[in-house]
């Protein structure tokens, strides 16, 4: 039997990415009007964006290192997209 | 001329752009898998349409990772044209080729009709045989289609004619009724600054022949041989 104490950590590298603010969002716009059409008050501006979970082992700071630049390279456009990163 | 046209999962105009150019342009193209990391010694490349990797996390962002788009990148920075077409504009545009991104069109619905498109610039290596004023009827098949960058590029994209073709009516009418998928000043395609590489939403592919209902796509293809035929001339000379 293993015991867990022996089995290295995973950590979770959670990062959402949403719509920069300049870029048009048609599906935020729609799902806001939906929430006014359905009676919710006090609606304001709604962005659609991605969530991503990354089971991911080893040192945490070359964790978020080596995520923080595939965000940037690949996970997201920053051309369109902003991301924020967290190591759990 | 030698055509490479490059596929990759799920590309699906990879064989009509082969067919263009062979059987009605009768030049040689072959089809190029994505995982090669030599493209031989082509003439052009075409990044065809498709749904390359079924547009997971976002359109052409995996593809360009692909070991091929290396080698596409090292041709293009050697001057070699390469021509993107509807996901091979998206591709490019990840890849950093050109500049901009396309995003979920603004009616958020895919939209697959003909549009017309008019060509800003006879001034690239694939619109010199358009002529002035035509209006091109091609067909669009896209969800994500709408071309997206910051003024400041926009801006550049204005002053140094990089803009190529732009949504029209069928008056030739730049209207925002006319603009299928919200892209910025109805930008349908663009070219890279040093005019080698060039991407478009529509297809010209899909309407080469009179068969098709429109054969104006043509002029695209012929604008490209055209140039390379004059390079070639230049060269021996």
């Amino acid at each position: 039997m293993i015991c867990a104490d022996f089995v290295r950590a995973v950590m979770k590298a959670k990062i959402i990415i949403t719509p920069k603010k300049a870029v048009l969002d048609p599906q935020g716009k729609t799902v806001q009007s939906a929430l006014e059409h359905m009676g919710y008050s006090g609606i304001g501006a709604v962005h659609v964006g991605k969530y991503l979970e990354i089971e991911v082992t080893g040192d945490k700071e070359t964790v978020r290192k080596q995520i923080d630049e595939a965000c940037h390279k690949f996970l997201s456009n920053p051309v369109i997209e902003d991301y924020r990163l967290e190591i759990e | 001329m030698n055509f490479v046209v490059l596929q990759f999962p799920a590309s699906n105009c990879d064989q009509d752009a082969v067919h263009v150019l062979r059987n009605v342009l009768g030049h040689s193209a072959r089809l190029l898998w994505h995982k090669e990391t030599s493209l031989g010694s082509p003439d052009a490349v075409i990044v065809p349409g498709g749904f390359s990797y079924g547009d997971y996390l976002r359109t052409g962002a995996i593809a360009r990772f692909s070991p091929v788009m290396q080698a596409v990148q090292t041709f293009a920075a050697n001057g070699g044209p390469v021509l993107g077409i509807c996901n091979g504009f998206q591709i490019l545009c990840e890849a950093g080729l050109l500049p901009g991104a396309l995003i979920r069109n603004r009616s958020l619905q895919f939209r697959c009709e003909h549009v017309f498109i008019k060509t800003l610039t006879t001034d690239s290596p694939f619109t010199n045989q358009i002529p002035d004023g035509k209006l091109l009827r091609v067909p669009i098949a896209h969800g994500e289609g709408c071309y997206f960058a910051d003024d400041e590029t926009i801006a550049k994209l204005k002053a140094n004619n990089q803009i190529l073709w732009q949504y029209t009516s069928a008056a030739g009418e730049v209207t925002d009724a006319a603009n299928p998928n919200g892209s910025l000043q109805n930008i349908a395609g663009i070219c890279n600054d040093r005019r080698n590489v060039a991407g478009l939403m529509p297809h010209p592919e899909r309407a080469s022949e009179p068969l098709l209902g429109s054969a104006d796509g043509k002029l695209i293809f012929e604008s490209l041989i055209h140039s390379l035929q004059s390079k070639q001339m230049a060269k021996a000379a």
